[in-house]
């Protein structure tokens, strides 16, 4: 390898883009092999998980759910990086990628009772490989990584992503499992959704770096910039990302760039922290409206069909929350009963006290 | 039988788990090639191969968070913090993660996990390697505290804990790594987690202790026994969950009881072993429950050490109170 004298990695990087907001593709080597029934379902799903967005912030608002991130912007990062990884493949979610869960087989009632502060929703269904949301920032990047490392000793091909955002990507714990997954050449993939906003910190205050996908220079793994509005650019990067931890090659980091719509959580206000200029800005980079173009200049998309897609969601919210609402309530015993594999004495002694 | 020290018991455990379970895996700072600083886990690489017994990068939370990623794959993780000072960087994956992973999916994953940690002072080792800290651990909902005082335990103890399908905090005192050889069987065998050992009887007191604390309160009774107080010594082998049986049972024969621990004194295992005498056999006592244990300070430097931590003196002191009471 050549070098270069004193300074490392003092340029920013162009993200990764493939189609621009008006819809059109402006780098053709990396537009990712997908076929029209792929693409349709891409669209199906972006438009379905908005409108399940749509109506999470309601049912939060009429309090028949929990803690609820929303993730409206977001969908090309959520839906396409899901996308791109095989049902095998292993997802460590953060606390609002409920999304990745849910296109990778976890039940949507589950998802709502998980928000709704009942066991159930981390009883992940067998032959799905995800983990519950996590809460602790950077807690899951360290399990993804262990993870990885069983599917490496077990000679299995499957790799593994983490998510997290652009806080997290300040947490000890990111820099720990960065640095691992390259020590150990693991097939796991850092998924960074950098929406511009820690709660309400804004990105010029979590790091000096020029990006964070610069990160990954650190630690001796692959960085990449992406442009998180654009789900084939997403694709495409994931893709890419998982053949190589496929093929043993190692651990990528993946910097998406993209905007959360709504606020942090139902009890945040964005007027506190950004403008309505940028929101206006963003707005227009909107990932679904986006790829709508694009599907409608290919006779693969109409308003209809949009519309079809809001409403069967809607359909299946309503019915999924209800099945949430008519889940058998949680009781004391039942958590102290779920501590330990064989209850220990003073617990079961302690039990008395709930029944 | 072989003769062992309690380091060469912990070594043979750790061998005959590896040879007997394929998911057994061992990891941690420096004690792959070497065998740890202590070479606690010496020749176990050159046995098993570095797939099995490797070294990880100095981050001790990545430590802890491998060991759940693995143990949710089905691996029997034994992850070694090098000392028992160094926990609090790993503590969220080891008593949030590790301990919450049963109950927060339902009983779809689990952690088993061995933690293992050298710990306890006299041994002058430089500021924050030593300390006792499994108050700080006891507390923790999920995750069961072993320690043990000899090498026949520590052998049974190790392949219980490794057994075990929940995370196991295993401390191993630093002082007693050398301090005296025992039998120890060559097969694989378990002490049942839990459970307290009486390790010697008495009908005048009861002294409840655990890890180099036992020994500390052995040479206690043995001045006692010269003038005629004959204590009772049950180790508690695990400090999360405490045997309370043994104790009340111990007490409703002594009437009488004190607690040593090497820790700092408020609300530690001592604390809570008298809260459950106090719920359990308060109507058996003649005298109160007495605590010998470390001052609430921070853990000494080196120097002044040897009379920070518990003597058999203080043990007599207390032992005469409450006999005397």
């Amino acid at each position: 390898m050549s070098k270069v004298p004193y300074e490392v990695y003092t340029e920013d990087v162009e993200a990764l883009s493939v189609l621009s907001p008006e819809g059109k593709i402006v780098n053709k080597d990396l537009l990712p092999d997908l076929n029209d029934d792929q693409l349709k379902e891409i669209m199906y799903r972006m438009v379905f998980t908005r409108s399940w967005d749509d109506r999470a912030v309601n049912l939060g608002r009429q309090g028949r759910l929990g803690f609820y991130a929303p993730v409206s912007g977001q969908e090309a990062t959520m839906v396409g990086s899901e996308f791109a990884l095989q049902k095998e493949d292993f997802v460590c979610p953060g606390y609002r990628d409920i999304p990745q869960l849910v296109w990778h087989g976890l039940p949507l009632y589950q998802a709502f009772l998980y928000s709704r502060g009942h066991q159930h929703g981390g009883q992940i269904p067998d032959g799905v490989n995800v983990l519950m949301p996590q809460i602790i920032i950077g807690a899951q990047i360290l399990h993804a990584m262990g993870i990885a490392m069983a599917y490496k000793l077990k000679k299995q091909k499957q790799v593994v992503i983490a998510y997290t955002g652009d806080g997290g990507s300040s947490e000890g714990d990111f820099y720990e499992g960065l640095n691992y997954a390259g020590v150990y050449k693991l097939p796991v993939i850092f998924f960074v959704q950098n929406n511009g906003y820690a709660i309400t910190t804004p990105f010029a205050k979590q790091t000096a770096a020029l990006s964070i996908a610069h990160k990954a220079v650190a630690a001796g793994i692959k960085g990449v910039k992406v442009d998180g509005m654009d789900v084939l650019a997403v694709i495409k990067a994931v893709q890419d990302a998982a053949e190589r931890g496929r093929n043993g090659e190692g651990a990528t980091l993946i910097e998406a760039v993209t905007y959360r719509f709504r606020p942090h959580s139902m009890s945040d206000d964005t007027s506190k922290y950004r403008t309505k200029d940028e929101e206006g800005i963003w707005s227009e980079k909107d990932p679904i409206a986006r790829l709508a173009k694009y599907l409608a200049e290919k006779g693969l998309w109409t308003d209809e069909d949009t519309e079809r897609v809001r409403e069967e969601a809607k359909a299946k919210v309503n019915e999924e929350i209800k099945k949430a609402e008519k889940t058998e309530k949680m009781t004391v015993s039942g958590l102290i009963d779920s501590m330990f594999e064989q209850t220990p004495q003073h617990l079961e002694e302690q039990k008395a006290d709930f029944e | 039988m072989a003769q062992m020290n309690m380091k060469e018991a912990i070594r043979d455990a750790l061998r005959v788990e590896l040879k007997n379970d394929p998911n057994v895996i061992l990891f941690g700072e420096d004690v792959g090639h070497v065998g740890g600083v202590f070479r606690a886990t010496e020749g176990l690489q050159a046995e098993f191969g570095e797939d099995r017994v490797f070294d990880t990068p100095l981050a001790e939370s990545a430590i802890g968070g491998l060991a759940v990623g693995l143990g949710i794959q089905g691996f029997r993780p034994i992850a070694e913090i090098q000392f028992v000072g160094f926990i609090f960087e790993a503590l969220d994956q080891m008593v949030v993660q590790a301990a919450r992973m049963r109950f927060r999916s339902g009983g779809k994953y689990n952690s088993p996990i061995v933690f293992r940690t050298p710990f306890g002072g006299g041994v002058k080792a430089a500021e924050l390697h030593t300390d006792s800290l499994e108050g700080l651990l006891a507390q923790t909902p999920g995750i069961k505290v072993v320690i043990p005082s000899n090498p026949y335990d520590a052998k049974g103890l190790m392949i219980a804990s490794i057994r075990d399908n929940d995370p196991v905090f295993f401390m191993e005192h630093l002082n007693l790594y050398h301090a005296f050889r025992a039998e120890v069987p060559e097969e694989a065998y378990t002490v049942e987690l839990g459970k307290a050992n009486v390790v010697r009887e008495g009908s005048d007191v009861t002294i409840i202790a655990y890890g180099m604390m036992v020994h500390t309160a052995t040479k206690a009774a043995d001045q006692l026994a010269e003038e005629g107080i004959k204590a009772e010594i049950i180790d508690l082998r695990t400090v999360s969950p405490i045997d309370i049986d043994t104790i009340v049972a111990s007490i409703q024969k002594t009437n009488r009881a004190i607690v040593v621990q090497e820790a700092q004194k408020s609300a530690g295992v001592a604390a809570e072993v008298i809260a459950q005498i106090n719920e359990k056999a308060i109507l058996h006592l003649e005298a109160p429950v007495l605590r010998v244990a470390g001052p609430d300070t921070v853990y000494p430097f080196a120097q002044i050490e040897d009379s920070w931590l518990p003597s058999p003196k203080r043990v007599i002191d207390a032992v005469k109170k409450v006999v005397q009471f």
